[in-house]
């Protein structure tokens, strides 16, 4: 999406391009996503590991955080 | 961006302390006065459903909701640095502080209140085990859907802000999203559940608690993270002329 820089104040650069976001947003996407996957879903609604070890474990956290739990 | 990357995991990692605290002391009475309910009515029934205690009470409301808190703290914290990266200087002229708050706003919108008000959250008790995969489906289905329905917004009021003014456009991108999560709302399924005999104030309870641990952490995260990116840029900054240095805000 290339456009004029908009104009800025002072202290402040440019936009970031996208470019340069992207492999970070990629990164953060891959380990955001794990992270609330085993707090939010794992042993609950899908499995990839026997048991209720982590259902458990995060139990209240993940009733408090929004997600169905059981 | 790589420096904006680890700032926002570890507000995200800091958000977490504010959020134990709201959970510790809203959250925990509810979900222990739900889990007595649980446990008198398989008493009542006469089957067990929780069967041993794997993990005791203690461990689940100490480390493992700390822990559940921190880990979300640092995936929501590195995907709102993203967010910020792509929304500055592109929402309009806002400053990073305006930007974070901003951007932490749509979040708790996107993220939080609309699942909250289509799917709320349950306490132990309340769900039916048996439609756990159907729920969570359509929880995360509606937060896929509402952050589409902000990218839509976002760009429609970018769109029409050369024409109509920021602010004007700014309402009508909100309209945009508005509108779409209205459609999702009534197209999707309906998904409250109750389990008859359960004390509604304790459901009130516990989803207030809910909403409360959540919104703690997105303030956290906007104000903490705007104000570290604003002193970034400012401190090491203000000498310079304010050359174009895109990758190292």
């Amino acid at each position: 999406m290339a456009q004029a820089p908009p104009v800025r104040s002072a202290s402040i650069p440019a936009q970031i391009p996208l470019r340069d976001i992207l492999p970070w947003a990629v990164f953060a996407l891959v380990i955001g996503m794990l992270l609330i996957y085993f707090v939010g879903a794992e042993q609950g609604a899908t499995s990839l590991f026997g048991g209720n070890i982590i259902h458990e474990f995060t139990h209240d956290g993940r009733h408090l955080l929004g997600f169905p739990c059981h | 961006m790589r420096q904006l990357l680890i700032r926002g995991m570890l507000v995200g990692l800091a958000s977490a302390v504010p959020a134990y605290i709201c959970a510790w002391f809203l959250g925990e009475g509810p979900l222990e006065a739900a889990i007595a309910f649980e446990e008198q009515r398989s008493l009542a029934e006469g089957v067990h459903e929780h069967g041993a205690e794997v993990v005791s009470r203690l461990i689940q409301q100490t480390s493992g909701l700390a822990i559940a808190l921190a880990a979300v703290g640092v995936a929501v914290g590195g995907l709102f640095a993203i967010a910020f990266a792509l929304a500055h200087h592109r929402i309009g002229r806002l400053t990073a502080r305006a930007t974070s708050v901003v951007v932490a706003a749509a979040g708790f919108v996107v993220i939080t209140l609309v699942p909250f008000l289509k799917y709320p959250p349950n306490p132990p008790a309340v769900g039916d085990p048996g439609t756990i995969q159907q729920r969570s489906l359509l929880y995360f289905l509606t937060i896929v859907i509402g952050i589409f329905a902000a990218i839509t917004a976002a760009q429609t009021s970018r769109r029409l802000a050369p024409g109509h003014g920021e602010w004007n456009a700014s309402l009508l991108g909100c309209g945009v999203f508005v509108a779409v999560v209205a459609i999702t709302y009534v197209v999707l399924p309906g998904g409250t559940v109750t389990a008859p005999g359960f004390p509604p104030d304790v459901l009130w309870d516990f989803r207030i608690a809910s909403l409360a641990t959540q919104a703690v952490m997105w303030v956290t995260l906007g104000i903490g993270f705007g104000a570290l990116t604003e002193r970034a840029a400012t401190g090491t900054r203000r000498e310079r002329t304010p050359k174009a240095q895109p990758s190292d805000v």
